[in-house]
């Protein structure tokens, strides 16, 4: 049997649209919880952080109750003819929920690091709330925010456990590399196994890697001005 | 002041670490003297009559604690190749003990085949299709088909070898989801996140959401049996013989035979 790359397109597929959504969800929410004050603070971004803590199978659950068939979410999809779980969107879904809290936390963390000054000059010299995020906020956050990326993508990359209860095993449409090392090994076929671990193994360690060496060569724009 | 709130402290920690560690290594050695822990890797359609089966058998020897780690029997095998301690290994598929025997794990001379199964089609009790046939499964509104992982489920091996032989796979595939055990199989269907699934006789008969649509020819697949076998690296052998000697009697084939399991000659 000739060896099947479908899981590989597959992952690079999803990993690559769920790190996108996570990017902006999780710039979108850390833009919104740095200057939020308001009632419930702690509550929100601990609701946002909780895919980060609990067990993949208690996320992968809740989308289940949630997009279900009999699902409140499920159920609107189906009205206009979609069905999340077991399609490809599912894999998609589920690998965006557990990678979002690292994007959302690191960017979190670097846009509080932020020296308040800097933002209260710009505010003096006119600039709007949205000029003061694209050009003085964001490019001090750059190192945090591409690390939250990296991030992101490892661990959509390695996302197994929602993803085999929402999206579930569907060669070459839902079957990730993660998926294909677990069924391969509880099939006793462990050359599989092994390739696919050997794979996945080069592409995240190449992404961290990769992430270190860009840091060092930058002239870490954040803290040099401070 | 402060360091005698550390004694406390101390103190209210000690009385539980004593009781972990000292007293209770005095309690589980005492036990140890007369009891067995025998560990049974059974393939997860048995869960509900092996559970019932423990409640008999702990009256009959209240001695012998029965631990179940229940699987595919696929992966069960798996972990008894890698070492899992495992006294007894009781598989849903002929396949996963020829592994084991011919991998020379197994106590020569105590495997036996113990039951019999039926493999049939289920479809969600809620769902507004009636399928009567597996051939049935072709139409467009069925749109998705869950089986076991034929690799490591018997289950999902038996349904493999029956959609072949009704040249059915290769144009269903693209429907297939494979699930990691056939109690996985059953419970898509019963959310009714699949249009239909297949399971064996006695996992439809235990779940009130699915609906029976059809039962596999028993020519159009392997015979599913169950065989029993004592696993080479037991340590407890001879307590492993007599619990397969109890689940061959009659007391424990009248449970079996009560979840819809078959007897085999």
């Amino acid at each position: 049997m000739p060896f099947d790359l479908s899981p590989l397109w597959i992952s690079l597929k999803t990993t690559s649209v769920a790190t996108l959504l996570s990017f902006g969800l999780g710039l979108g929410a850390a833009r919104g919880m740095v200057t939020y004050r308001g009632p419930g603070r702690g509550l929100i971004d601990g609701l946002l952080t909780s895919p980060l803590v609990l067990p993949p199978t208690v996320v992968g659950f809740l989308l289940l109750l949630l997009f279900g068939i009999n699902g409140p979410l499920g159920q609107w999809l189906g009205r206009w003819g979609v069905t999340v779980v077991f399609s490809w969107w599912a894999t998609v879904i589920a690998s965006t929920v557990v990678a979002f809290p690292l994007m959302y936390r690191t960017t979190l963390g670097a846009l509080e690091q932020i020296d308040p000054q800097l933002l209260a000059a710009a505010r003096t010299l006119g600039a709007s709330e949205w000029r003061i995020f694209w050009q003085v906020m964001l490019p001090l956050a750059k190192p945090g925010i591409v690390a939250g990326t990296i991030l992101a993508f490892a661990r959509a990359l390695g996302e197994f456990g929602a993803t085999l209860m929402l999206a579930g095993n569907i060669p070459g449409q839902t079957q990730t590399m993660s998926l294909a090392i677990f069924f391969a090994a509880e099939g006793g076929d462990f050359p599989q196994a092994q390739a696919w671990v050997l794979l996945i193994l080069a592409i995240s360690l190449g992404g961290i890697v990769a992430l270190n060496y860009w840091s060092q060569r930058q002239p870490a724009a954040g803290t040099g001005r401070r | 002041m402060r360091r005698r709130r550390i004694f406390k402290i101390l103190g209210s920690l000690a009385i539980p670490l004593w009781l972990v560690t000292g007293h209770g290594h005095r309690v589980a050695t005492a036990q140890q003297t007369q009891s067995v822990n025998l560990t049974v890797s059974a393939a997860i359609s048995l869960t509900n009559a092996l559970r019932d089966l423990q409640a008999l058998y702990q009256r009959s020897r209240p001695n012998v604690t029965l631990t179940y780690n229940f699987g595919a029997s696929g992966a069960l095998q798996q972990q008894i190749e890698q070492g899992a301690p495992a006294d007894l290994f009781f598989s849903a598929g002929e396949r996963q003990m020829d592994a084991l025997e011919s991998a020379n794990l197994l106590l020569p001379g105590t495997r036996r085949n113990l039951l019999g199964n039926r493999l049939v089609l289920v479809t969600p009790r809620t769902s507004s299709l009636t399928l009567t046939r597996f051939q049935d499964l072709s139409r467009p509104q069925v749109r998705r088909i869950a089986i076991g992982e034929p690799r490591s489920v018997p289950a999902g091996q038996y349904a493999q070898e029956v959609l072949t032989n009704l040249r059915l796979l290769e144009s269903l595939r693209p429907k297939l989801v494979f699930a990691q055990n056939v109690r996985q199989v059953l419970s898509y269907v019963e959310t009714g996140n699949v249009d239909a699934g297949m399971v064996y006789a006695t996992d439809a008969r235990e779940s009130e959401r699915v609906r029976l649509a059809a039962t596999a020819p028993a020519n159009s697949h392997s015979p599913i049996v169950y065989p029993i076998a004592v696993v080479r690296r037991s340590q407890n052998a001879a307590a492993a013989r007599e619990f397969v000697a109890f689940l061959a009697s009659a007391p424990a084939r009248a449970v079996f035979q009560r979840y819809g399991f078959s007897r085999v000659n």
